[in-house]
Parts: C-alpha cells; sequence; structure tokens
C-alpha cells in the first residue's frame, strides 16, 4: 500500500507545506557577468575567493551563502536544525566542510547536478513528517574544482566540445520553515535513474534528457496536470543541447504546450563562449536562489516546478567507457 | 493506461540517439582542419628553422634536431606556464596537439594543475599523467622493434 | 637541407591527420590518445623503414611531431643493437631520445613549480 503522502507513482504531497522563507546565491565572476547578475546576493571577485587552493573557495562559497540564506531572517547557525546539502566534489567535501564549520546538524547529500531539488525534497519530507522546523538546502559546483576532477587540466591546449558545459561557480541555500511567509513546497517527485545510453562525458545534456522528460511526465501524471499548468518549467542544466532533445521528447510523450526552459541555457549570455551552456549543481542552485525565487517573491511566477538534472558518472566509469546514466528529481513550489 | 515509465522506455537507445544527433552542433571540421594544418606547420617550420642554423654552423643534424626539440618542448612549457598554451589549443586542436610542443602542454598542464597536492605526489608524480602512457608506448615499440633486428640478425 | 616550406607542409599535414581523427571519432580519443597514437605509430612505421622517407622529405615537419619522437626511439635502438646486440635493444632508445625525455620533464617540473594555473574567462 503506498504512504499516505504518496500520489500517483513516484510524487509526495505535503499537507502542511514546507515554506521558502529565505534563500541566498553567491556566484563567481563568470556567472555575474550574465544575464542575471544583479538577481545574486553576492558575486565574488574571483575563483580562489582569497584561499589557497579552489576547494576551500568552494566551501567557503557554500558556508558563505547559507550565512547569508539565515541572515535574512536574523538566524545564526545554531537555529538551523539541520542542513541538507551536496557538491560534486569527491566525499563531497565541500559540503562536509562548510558543515563542519556551520555545526549544523548535518546530512551529506549526492545526486550530481540535481542535488538542489535533492536537498529541498529530502528536507520538504522531513519538515512536513514533523521531524525539523527549520532546514537550510543547499547545493554548490565550482568550475575549477569540478573541472579538474571530470576533465582535463585548465592549462592543457583541448579544444573544448560544442555540446560540452560550463560547470558554474555557484551556490545556494533555502531556508525551509515550518510557518512563514512566502512560496511554499506542495509537492515533489522523485526520479529514476534513467540511462540512454550515452557515453560522451562531453555532452551531458543527451544524457540528462531522458530523465528530465521521464520525471516531468511522471509528475505531470501523478498529480493530474496538464503542461500548461505550470507558470514556468524549469530543467536544471540540460544546456542547449540537452533542452532541445527535452523539447522534442514533450512532443512524443504528449506533454502540452509548457512554458519550458532551461537553468543552463538561462545562466550565461550567448557570448560567455560556455558551449551547450551551464551546468553544475550550483546552476540550478543559484537560479532558484536569485532570478526565479525572487520572481516569485514578485508574484510574476507563481506555480513554478524546478527539475534539477543529474548525471551519475564517475571519471572511473567515464574511463570504462560506461554509459551515463541521468537523474531528476521535480519539486513544485507555489505561491499562495 | 499506460504508465509513463513504460512509455519513455519505449524510445529505443537508437532512436533517442537519432533524436539527439540533430541537436547536437557538428565539429566545424573545414575550420579546424586550417587551424591544425597552419598552426602545426608553422610549429615545425620554427624547428626546422633552428635545424638549418645550427647546421650551417657545423652542428651535426642529429644534435641539431636534438637541440630543437629541447628549445621547442622549453617554448611549449613556458607559455603554458604563462598560460598562452592552451588558448592556442582551443583553435589549433591537433595542430598544438601532435608537435612535440603538445608533448610538453600536456606534462605541465597536468603537473600545474596539482601542483597544491604538493612538490612529490603532486607535480612530481603528476607529471606522467600524460607522459607516461606516451613514453610507455614509445619505449615498448622500440624495444620490441630491437628484439625483432636481433633474432632477424643472428 | 631541407627547405622551410617542406617542414611547413609535411608537419601541417601531419597534424591535420590527428585533428581528422579528433574530429570524426570524438568523443572518445583525447589529446593524451593522440600523443600515444602518434609515437607508437611513428615508431612502428619507423621499424619498417617507412618513416625515414618522410624525414628526409620534410624535416623537421616529420622529426618535431611525435610520431618523429617514436621514429627517434626505434632508430636509435636498431642502431644499438648493430653495435651491442641484445643489450642495445634495451638502452639505444632512450640515449637516442635522452635530451627530449630528459628536458621535458626538467622544464615541465619547472615551469610547473614556478607558475599557477590561470583563470580563463
Amino acid at each position: 500500500m503506498p504512504g499516505r503522502k504518496k500520489r500517483g507513482q513516484q510524487t509526495v504531497v505535503f499537507d502542511t507545506p514546507p515554506t521558502i522563507t529565505a534563500w541566498a546565491s553567491v556566484v563567481g565572476p563568470k556567472e555575474g557577468a550574465g544575464p542575471w547578475g544583479r538577481d545574486f546576493d553576492a558575486v565574488m571577485d574571483d575563483y580562489i575567493f582569497g584561499e589557497k587552493t579552489w576547494e576551500i573557495a568552494e566551501y567557503k562559497m557554500l558556508r558563505n551563502t547559507i550565512e547569508r540564506a539565515l541572515d535574512k531572517r536574523n538566524f545564526r547557525p545554531d537555529d538551523a536544525e539541520l542542513l541538507l546539502a551536496g557538491d560534486l566534489l569527491n566525499q563531497i567535501v565541500a559540503s562536509n566542510f562548510a558543515a563542519r564549520d556551520l555545526a549544523i546538524p548535518f546530512l551529506g547529500l549526492y545526486g550530481a547536478c540535481s542535488t538542489m531539488a535533492e536537498s529541498l525534497t529530502v528536507g520538504a519530507m522531513l519538515m512536513d513528517g514533523g521531524y525539523f522546523e527549520r532546514i537550510v538546502a543547499a547545493a554548490c559546483s565550482h568550475h575549477y574544482t569540478a573541472e579538474r576532477q571530470y576533465r582535463f587540466p585548465t592549462e592543457q591546449g583541448v579544444q573544448k566540445a560544442q555540446t560540452a558545459q560550463w560547470t558554474a561557480t555557484a551556490a545556494g541555500a533555502v531556508l525551509l520553515e515550518a510557518r512563514g511567509s512566502g512560496p511554499y513546497i506542495k509537492a515533489a517527485t522523485v526520479g529514476k535513474v534513467i540511462d540512454m545510453g550515452q557515453t560522451d562525458a562531453s555532452d551531458m545534456g543527451s544524457a540528462m534528457a531522458g530523465a528530465a522528460v521521464h520525471t516531468i511526465k511522471t509528475h505531470l501524471d501523478d498529480m493530474a496536470l496538464s503542461g500548461d499548468y505550470y507558470d514556468l518549467i524549469v530543467t536544471g542544466d540540460l544546456g542547449k543541447v540537452g533542452s532541445a532533445i527535452a523539447r522534442q521528447l514533450f512532443v512524443r510523450e504528449g506533454i502540452v504546450s509548457p512554458n519550458y526552459s532551461d537553468c543552463g541555457v538561462l545562466l550565461y549570455d550567448r557570448e560567455q563562449a560556455v558551449g551547450s551552456g551551464g551546468s553544475g549543481c550550483g546552476c540550478s542552485a543559484c537560479m532558484l536562489c536569485g532570478p526565479l525565487l525572487k520572481k516569485m517573491r514578485g508574484g510574476e511566477l507563481r506555480k513554478l516546478l524546478l527539475i534539477c538534472t543529474g548525471a551519475l558518472m564517475s571519471p572511473i566509469t567515464a574511463f570504462q567507457g560506461e554509459s551515463i546514466p541521468g537523474i531528476a528529481h521535480a519539486v513544485a513550489i507555489e505561491l499562495w | 493506461m499506460q504508465s509513463p515509465e513504460q512509455k519513455l522506455i519505449q524510445i529505443e537507445r537508437q532512436e533517442y540517439e537519432d533524436l539527439a544527433s540533430q541537436f547536437r552542433p557538428k565539429p566545424k571540421l573545414a575550420r579546424n582542419l586550417l587551424w591544425a594544418f597552419v598552426v602545426g606547420g608553422l610549429i615545425c617550420t620554427l624547428g626546422q628553422w633552428m635545424v638549418n642554423l645550427m647546421v650551417g654552423r657545423g652542428v651535426s643534424l642529429a644534435d641539431a634536431s636534438s637541440a630543437a626539440s629541447c628549445i621547442l618542448i622549453f617554448l611549449a612549457a613556458l607559455t603554458t606556464g604563462l598560460g598562452y598554451y592552451n588558448q592556442l589549443g582551443q583553435r589549433a586542436g591537433a595542430g598544438s596537439i601532435v608537435p612535440i610542443t603538445g608533448f610538453a602542454n600536456a606534462i605541465v598542464a597536468s603537473a600545474l594543475e596539482f601542483k597544491r597536492e604538493g612538490y612529490i605526489f603532486g607535480v612530481g608524480a603528476r607529471i606522467f599523467t600524460v607522459a607516461g602512457p606516451t613514453l610507455v608506448f614509445g619505449f615498448v615499440v622500440a624495444v620490441l622493434m630491437g628484439l625483432i633486428k636481433v633474432f632477424l640478425t643472428s | 637541407m631541407v627547405p622551410l616550406y617542406m617542414a611547413f607542409l609535411v608537419g601541417g599535414l601531419l597534424c591535420m591527420i590527428g585533428q581528422v581523427v579528433m574530429d570524426v571519432t570524438k568523443p572518445n580519443i583525447t589529446p593524451g590518445h593522440i600523443l600515444v597514437g602518434y609515437i607508437t605509430s611513428g615508431a612502428i612505421l619507423s621499424g619498417l623503414g617507412l618513416y625515414q622517407p618522410l624525414v628526409n622529405w620534410g624535416g623537421a615537419g616529420a622529426t618535431v611531431p611525435l610520431s618523429g619522437f617514436g621514429h627517434l626511439l626505434v632508430q636509435g635502438t636498431l642502431k644499438a643493437v648493430e653495435q651491442r646486440g641484445l643489450l642495445g635493444a634495451f638502452s639505444g632508445g632512450v640515449e637516442a631520445a635522452a635530451a627530449g625525455i630528459t628536458s621535458a620533464i626538467v622544464f615541465g617540473y619547472v615551469v610547473a613549480v614556478i607558475f599557477n594555473p590561470r583563470v580563463k574567462e
């Protein structure tokens, strides 16, 4: 028998929907120079953030973002009861180190670039379950830590594939509270791992588009909604290639004319030489915790479906020629 | 009613691949080839110019070639350190990978990236990420050829 | 002496072959594969006696590409085998290529110690 709050195949609907009372985003210089630069809370002057290594810069960026989100409600870190966060580094060290400094009880998550939706989903479930009243959900990525882990050394003369995406240097944090005013999380759909047999590590959009559409389709079916119910359906980081594929799949799957976009396409200007678009946990995290939630607060957007997409590969499986499985989680955020 | 899962899995991987490939920008082959030809050609010309200069002053051809290679390697290492070689590589592709300068670039780039992990197991070990396999294959084939020659002449 | 234009032509063509391989077989060919492929094919062609003509025409156009490095290794080995027999098979290659290998490692290390990776916009 399905759970009491479960709806359809993979969706949960919250009885007492958690409210997003505050949020913050910190981005790198390149992201700050993009079309949404003014919508982020802070733009870093450089990628090293005054630290010794890029890895330290990444965790400081995440810590700073979480502190900013809490500060908006005049909370100190110990006022938060739970931190849910993840990133792209091995053993998610950026999140681990940020949690060490903040001393908030911490559950680390890994969902590759889908982490922001994963942390929101888990956070909303734990809150609706009555376990916590104040939860921080966050995610971050850093271009130079991800690049050295997944791709080529920075100084190696390699032509970037046109399908390749640019890992965003960005962090986003959301404060969920059981009571308060702001947009609320109405429902969430936990995605399945979908493998479309793609093997090109420099074309993540193609690897993840199948998972994204699967989750969107499942969400709409589970909720008995039509595609045009949402003011905006936005995927995390499919990029130009992946979102073009997704649009085709919408038609195939009979999803009615959604107002659809992709954070990876939105984050940068055309002139910023980012190949197919932005990617990384930070890409969807900063777009949500910057322009998107800002538009919700302003009433421009009232119903948002955020689908964060992740490519669940490791450099080792990529070397071994294994295909790249994708995952996507959907979070429905609405205004009262 | 068909469940959505069944529907999506009905897209065969081949069909998905066909659909996806419509949206992938193709590499600009003609432009890439021209860049590779010109840049690769110019690097070799620089080498030849140095060889001719040295041979003209009485250096043996073998020594001149070795010296020219060393100078090219030095130049590539330096421009990599200064952050220019990778910009050249963005355009030139194989034109800056195939010459020995590309070998030097790969060595420096791998080492540089892991500087913060220390000078022994960071720089010292990573220096061979690309150089290692390259030398291994060179050595193995060379020794094999040598053994064949030993076998044939004995 | 090999004229400069011949070095340009031969070197350019060798690089162009690499570009074709990369663009046609993408994504699975990385620069590392190209380097390994060139040193290996250069060494094999050299062993079969097919690389020396290319060096005669193109000079540095054939010796500067990494296939020339493979050629150098094999020719060094073969020459040493003539002089020292079996031992030469194991010592000749590195002896011939010593300058290139050593300079690459030493310059590489020194540069890596002096410089830091730069951020790209």
